[in-house]
């Protein structure tokens, strides 16, 4: 009886654990296939199917330092463009990045499959997150 | 009966052989006009395919070159510009893989016309063949008067413009352009379709191989 009571508790855990992994693990695969959508559209052209830039001209996206420095930054690069030198992986870039024109929510969801592509592993960041940062660009 | 049989069959084979050996050729796009002309007391006609006229514009290095130069080339153009934010970056990452094959190889050259003339003096143009990797003289980017330039782009078989509402502030179409000895077009590929770009890397060996004379 009792061996029966533990076993029905340690299995309503584990569902516990389970559904609210799948729950993230949801929200993540939205935002991550919604954005591979966004970043072929958007993105790919000069950034390349693998992130891989093109030569000195446009910086590549394969970098998870140089990503997860600039994660905060990433929305307000994309709602406002870029110019002037960046660093990426120990290059120097001048060239210009045009402002992407996408919602907030184009935007988390690019930032969370760049973020997760390419060799990189950075999470979800939801339309909050982007709010929260856009609201805190110069 | 049989032996008609196995006979017929060897026949077919050695057809589907001589079939495949065919050497592939390229066609040539563009106008023809029909000229006949009297040689030697006799009506000959002859057909005279569209050329690429004679240009003369200034290269990333500074130096005046034109079709004079690319006389004994088979080469490859495109149009486009350095501040592009549409097309351009696929185009010139595909344009790196056909310099890539042939940069080592004397006849065959890259000609990259932009069509911001304004913009794109010789310093930018330099500056961005340096960021791409560009060396020597197999891939030239080319800086000429604007309407001469968008003259020229007819005769690639290739529409380019001024547009406000275009990103970057220009129309063009991403085609890539195969040019052979005698400035015939021989073929048109889509600059930002990788399958088509692996077309023309193999076009231009076939093209190569051409006999000279035609």
């Amino acid at each position: 009886m009792k061996t029966g009571i533990i076993a029905c508790i340690c299995f309503l855990l584990l569902a516990l654990i389970y559904s609210c992994q799948s729950d993230t693990s949801i929200e993540f695969k939205q935002y991550y296939s919604a954005g591979s959508l966004v970043y072929q559209s958007h993105c790919q052209n000069c950034h390349g199917a693998k992130g891989e830039g093109l030569a000195a001209l446009i910086p590549p996206l394969t970098d998870t330092s140089s990503l997860k420095k600039h994660q905060t930054k990433l929305p307000c690069i994309m709602q406002n463009g870029l110019k002037g030198k960046t660093t990426i992986a120990g290059k120097d870039f001048d060239g210009a990045m045009p402002a992407a024109g996408l919602t907030p929510i184009e935007i988390a969801q690019v930032v969370t499959y760049v973020g997760n592509s390419f060799g990189n592993k950075l999470g979800v960041v939801t339309g909050d997150d982007v709010g929260v940062a856009l609201r805190k660009c110069n | 009966m049989r032996k008609l049989t196995g006979g017929l069959i060897l026949l077919l084979l050695l057809g589907a052989c001589k079939f495949n050996g065919d050497k592939k050729t390229l066609p040539i796009y563009g106008n023809r006009t029909p000229v006949t002309k009297t040689v030697n007391g006799q009506q000959v006609t002859d057909t005279v395919y569209q050329s690429i006229p004679a240009f003369k514009f200034v290269n990333q290095y500074g130096d005046s070159v034109g079709s004079k130069n690319l006389q004994h080339d088979i080469y490859v153009a495109d149009f486009f510009f350095t501040s592009c934010p549409s097309i351009c970056p696929i185009m010139q990452r595909n344009m790196l893989a056909v310099y890539n094959a042939y940069k080592d190889t004397a006849d065959i050259k890259i000609i990259s016309y932009t069509i911001d003339p304004k913009h794109d003096t010789v310093p930018v143009l330099k500056k961005y063949a340096d960021k791409l990797g560009i060396s020597g003289n197999s891939w030239w980017f080319l800086l000429g008067d604007k309407d001469t330039v968008y003259q020229l782009a007819n005769s690639y078989l290739v529409n380019v413009g001024e547009d406000k509402t275009a990103p970057g502030g220009y129309m063009h179409q991403g085609y890539f352009i195969l040019i052979d000895k005698q400035q015939h077009v021989r073929g048109s590929y889509d600059g930002t379709d990788p399958k088509q770009v692996d077309q023309l890397i193999a076009d231009i060996k076939t093209l190569k191989a051409e006999p000279v004379s035609k």
